[in-house]
Formats: structure tokens, C-alpha cells, sequence
């Protein structure tokens, strides 16, 4: 089973317009949005959900005012800065607690609740493509990589069970948490990157997290014509480090108009268009690496 | 006053605004650069680094010959990062949050404080302008502590009541979003006028709204996509306080890592318009507290 992941470092560069072309190119798969804080695959995929369910992750202190008698143990307690004074009692502010429990511990009283927390729900649906997998994690929660990790394992199952051989997944931006449980048991990072100073720079860093998970990666540079000095720098510096580049995207505002159409770029632009050619190209590229991870 | 220049969606331009409003910021004024993941404010202003300072988090570590396996630290930890096996307490330093509840429970005082690397802490100056930056040490999964540090180090300068602050922060509307933007007094939203950009902005003001902050939308590369995000921050009672229009060469020139108001001086009047209506919505709620 092959697994692989778009990310960027940088947001913005593309992901999720690439993703939705790679989506209408590929067969027998299923694929999954990773981005739980702000998914956007399902704008281009128009899924119509089967299942969904819940998602919990972790709990929350909630201190009852009827019982707390102000002796402020916890807020001493807290590393996160969660407690404050409310008059004569104390309370948890939500969006910092952590749910460690060391408040809930420590209160003399036992006057802190520790229920679970809802963060968001996620469905399996079917799309015009194929399978989808995906979530939404209620804004402000804690962007879990457990909810991550999760859509990830119901990709599996549903290859799994439907024979597929292809997860296909739309990562989340930056090389925190959520990236870093998007890479675990994939076989194949692909790095969006665009031909300006942050594209650069932040490509650097995801390419070194891959490293770091010694994960095979392969570099697109997206709008490639807008820099050309800098898209240079970005093929000698995938050569040096032994990255390989399946493709270089030209800038063409007509990719916009395909999302305002809720369409997958391949879809929208005319089959002579560059940009629908350079994608097919990147893509083709892509599937052979991942059949054959040597080749990478 | 602290303006956080936000968004949902990443690559909408928060770090362009954040140049440029630098630039027009016409008070004494501190910049601060909270993408710790991703951080590209420095690319933009080339400030001069005075320090940088590695940031690290409070970890346990254990004194086997004290422990006694009570597995009350194991049964506390809410992140699986102890865990008892009879003979062996094992810790996995990764998964550590930095609660110190187990430091604090463990009643053999055979825990005892170590630390992890988070990445490092950077500051210097820009020009007249102080500039703060975090950035994340790669395979590091935790980003808000080190965010908490960069703060942290900004109100050691001393000079918080006497500079204004604007923040760079992450992109995406949960746990580092809202820690990025909590303490401010106004929260500047940019967006692009695409069914990407509108989604993760309504997902945006969900996620900041609670705060009680105010909050004005920047509408960047004006003409590509659609009208509907105009629909909707009327809707939303949001002002839009400025469009910064599309074109191929402004594309380019950020490309070329320049401040927009550099390349473009048809682009001045509308950042000193951006920065004097920012500064007084933040003015403003400073004087009211609570009254946002």
C-alpha cells in the first residue's frame, strides 16, 4: 500500500488545488484530508458523507464555583496560565487549558470536574473520485495530531477493505504536530513549494523534518514563472540534497477560477492548457516513484 | 496596543500585511513573529539579530533508585509520556506537555526536572523597530510553549507600554491561533477573495470571536475569485478595511522578497490608511476593556 502526503511548510502554495487535481488523475484510491483546522479539499470534492461520528481528544477542568473556596492551589498548580481569580472563587479559562489534570489533582475540595472534550467530527464519504476522508475540528480546539493519526488509520481500513492501493492525503501547513502525525507510515512526502524568499525557506524546513523521519520526499514548484532566479536555486538546492523534483507548475490565475467552480483544476482547464499539462506531468512522475520506492 | 495580523487560511498574505504595516506604523513599534513552524517575517525586514536564545520545556526525568513504582506520575500523565513497566519507569520525552504533575505527585522525589529543546528565541532590531521571532526546532511536534517564550522574552524588553506590538501569527483557527492572538487588542483578519480563503475565514472569526477582540478583514489580492467574502463580512458585522487589488508584478515583487509599499508606492496610501484604522480600533478597545 502506498501513502502519500502534500505538504508545504509555507501555506498557500497549493496543496489542496494540487491535491484536487491529483484526485481527478488518480485511480483506485482513497482519499483523505489531513488539515483538520482549515480543510479545504472538500470544496473541490464535493463529498456527500456516509458516516460521521465524534471525535474526543483529551479533557477539560472545569472548577464548580459552588464548591471552590478561593484557596487558588490550582492556579498556582497550572503551567498554562488556565486559572484565574472570578471574584471570590476561581475558574478555567478553556482555550488554555491543556487538560493535565494537575488542577483536578491538587484541588483539596474536589471541586474540578475533568469530562471529555468534543473537538470536532469526522465522516468517510463518497466523492466523484472515489473514497474521502475527512474532518473538522472545532475552531480554537487543540489541533490534535490524534485526530490526524485517526483519519489516517480510517484510510487504511477503507483501502483495506475496498482494495485499494493508493491513500492519497492533503496535509496540513507547517512542520509542527499535525505534519509530523501526517508523516507517520507514509511512503512518500510531496513538498508544494513556490519560487518566493517564505517558499524557500519553508520547504527547507519540511524537507528537513522528512529527513529527520527519513521519509522519501519529491518537490513540485508551483507557480514556477514568477521567479525564475529563485525556481533555479530551488532545482540546484533538489539536486544537492538528493530531493527529486517531479515538477514545475507555471503561475496561471485560471487555476482560481477552477476552485471558484468547485472543480479539480484537470477538470476545468481545456487539455491544452500548460499548467493542466505540467500537473499531469508532476503526477505521473509521483505515481511512479511511488511504486517503486527505490526509484526515489 | 497588540494588533495580530491573522488568518484561517495559510498563504493569504499575513506576513506581506505585517511588512507593510510595519512600514506604515507611524508609533514606536515592536514586530513579532509567532509562525514559529514557518517563520518568514525576518525574509521581509533583514532585521539585524542581536541573540538568539535556545527555548526549552520542563521534562521529567527519573532517579531509579528512588522510585518506588506507585505509578501515580504514569496514572496522572494525560499524554502517555510515563509509563510504569514494574521494573522500569519509562519516559518519553516527546510526548511531554510539561504539566509538571508528575514532578509535583511523585511522592519519592524520584522525578526530576530536565528539559527539552523547543528551538530557539531571536530578537534584535528593525531599523527603529524591535523584532521577535520563534523558531520551532525540526521534529518538534509542540509549538504554543515556544510561542509562550517569545512573548515572554518581548515583556523582558521593558518596553511594552511605550511600543506598539504587531504579530505575524500562525495560520489555521486552533490551539496556536488563539494563543498567538489572545492577548490582543485588535486582530487584523487577511483573507483572498476565493471559496478557500472564505471558508477558513468564517472558520477564523468562529475561532476568535469568543476572545471578545475586534476584528477587521483585510482583503488581499482583490479581483481573482469571487464577491461572496463581502457578502459575508456584512453579514458578519466585519469591516473591511482594506483591498489590496491582484496583479502579476505585485506577485512578483513578493516573489523578490520586497515590501509591498517599496515595489508598489501606489500601495502607500492604502497601508497608512490600514495602519491608522487598525491603530485606532486598538486604541480604542484598550481604553474600553471588556467593551469589544
Amino acid at each position: 500500500m502506498r501513502e502519500i502526503v502534500i505538504l508545504s511548510g509555507k501555506g498557500g502554495t497549493g496543496k489542496t488545488s494540487l491535491m484536487g487535481a491529483f484526485s481527478h488523475l488518480a485511480s483506485n484510491f482513497v482519499a483523505c484530508d489531513l488539515d483538520v483546522d482549515a480543510p479545504d479539499l472538500h470544496m473541490l470534492l464535493h463529498p456527500v458523507n456516509e458516516a460521521t461520528q465524534d471525535f474526543f481528544s483529551g479533557h477539560e477542568a472545569i472548577i464548580d464555583p459552588g464548591r471552590c473556596t478561593g484557596c487558588g492551589l490550582c492556579a498556582d498548580s497550572c503551567r498554562f496560565q488556565a486559572v484565574d481569580a472570578a471574584g471570590a472563587v476561581f475558574s478555567v479559562n478553556p482555550l488554555m487549558c491543556e487538560g493535565c489534570k494537575v488542577c483536578v489533582t491538587f484541588c483539596p475540595e474536589g471541586a474540578i470536574a475533568f469530562p471529555e472534550r468534543r473537538c470536532g467530527n469526522w465522516h468517510i464519504a463518497a466523492t466523484r473520485f472515489g473514497p474521502l476522508v475527512h474532518a473538522q475540528l472545532f475552531p480554537g480546539s487543540e489541533n490534535s495530531g490524534k485526530l490526524v493519526a485517526l483519519l489516517r488509520q480510517k484510510s487504511r481500513e477503507i483501502a483495506g477493505s475496498r482494495d485499494l492501493e493508493l491513500i492519497l492525503c492533503d496535509g496540513p501547513p507547517g512542520i509542527g504536530c499535525p505534519v509530523i502525525s501526517s508523516l507517520s507510515g507514509a511512503t512518500l512526502a510531496v513538498l508544494i513549494t513556490e519560487p518566493t524568499p517564505s517558499g524557500v525557506h519553508d520547504l527547507k524546513r519540511v524537507a528537513a523534518l522528512c529527513r529527520h523521519f527519513k521519509m522519501p520526499a519529491a518537490v513540485i514548484i508551483n507557480k514556477s514563472d514568477l521567479n525564475l532566479g529563485v525556481s533555479n536555486e530551488i532545482r540546484s538546492w533538489c539536486l544537492h540534497e538528493g530531493w527529486t523534483l517531479a515538477g514545475e507548475i507555471p503561475y496561471d490565475p485560471a487555476v482560481t477560477q477552477a476552485m471558484v467552480h468547485g472543480q479539480a483544476l484537470t477538470e476545468y482547464l481545456p487539455s491544452s492548457a500548460p499548467v493542466r499539462i505540467a500537473v499531469q506531468n508532476a503526477w505521473k512522475r509521483i505515481e511512479s516513484m511511488g511504486h517503486d520506492p527505490k526509484a526515489v | 496596543m497588540i494588533l495580530s495580523v491573522a488568518s484561517g487560511k495559510g498563504g493569504t498574505g499575513k506576513t506581506t500585511v505585517s511588512a507593510a504595516l510595519a512600514w506604515a506604523w507611524k508609533a514606536p513599534l515592536d514586530l513579532m513573529d509567532l509562525d514559529v513552524e514557518a517563520p518568514n517575517l525576518h525574509l521581509f525586514l533583514d532585521p539585524e539579530i542581536e541573540a538568539c536564545e535556545k527555548a526549552h520545556l520542563e521534562i521529567p526525568t527519573v532517579d531509579a533508585s528512588r522510585c518506588t513504582h506507585c505509578q501515580m506520575c504514569s496514572k496522572l500523565c494525560q499524554f502517555k509520556a510515563i509509563s510504569d513497566m514494574g521494573r522500569t519507569l519509562l519516559i518519553f520525552p516527546e510526548m511531554c506537555h510539561g504539566c509538571g504533575g508528575c514532578l509535583a505527585v511523585c511522592p519519592e522525589k524520584a522525578l526530576k526536572p530536565g528539559l527539552r529543546e523547543l528551538g530557539e528565541v531571536c530578537w534584535g532590531q528593525a531599523g527603529e523597530q524591535g523584532f521577535f521571532m520563534g523558531r520551532l526546532r525540526v521534529g518538534e511536534a509542540m509549538s504554543p510553549p515556544l510561542m509562550r517564550e517569545v512573548k515572554a522574552r518581548w515583556k523582558r524588553s521593558g518596553q511594552t507600554q511605550k511600543r506598539d506590538l504587531i504579530i505575524d501569527a500562525p495560520p489555521g483557527t486552533s490551539c496556536p491561533a488563539v494563543n498567538a492572538v489572545m492577548d490582543s487588542d485588535v486582530i487584523c483578519l487577511v483573507t483572498e477573495p476565493t471559496p478557500f480563503g472564505l471558508y477558513d475565514l468564517k472558520l477564523a472569526v468562529e475561532a476568535f470571536r469568543p476572545l471578545g477582540i475586534p476584528m477587521g478583514v483585510v482583503v488581499n489580492r482583490y479581483g481573482v475569485g469571487d464577491a461572496a467574502v463581502f457578502d459575508f463580512c456584512s453579514q458578519a458585522g466585519l469591516p473591511v478595511l482594506a483591498k489590496i487589488p491582484f496583479s502579476r508584478s505585485l506577485a512578483q515583487a513578493y516573489a523578490n522578497g520586497r515590501v509591498l509599499t517599496r515595489a508598489e508606492p501606489a500601495l502607500v496610501p492604502l497601508f497608512r490608511d490600514l495602519a491608522d484604522q487598525l491603530q485606532r480600533m486598538g486604541r480604542q478597545a484598550k481604553e474600553v476593556p471588556g467593551d469589544a
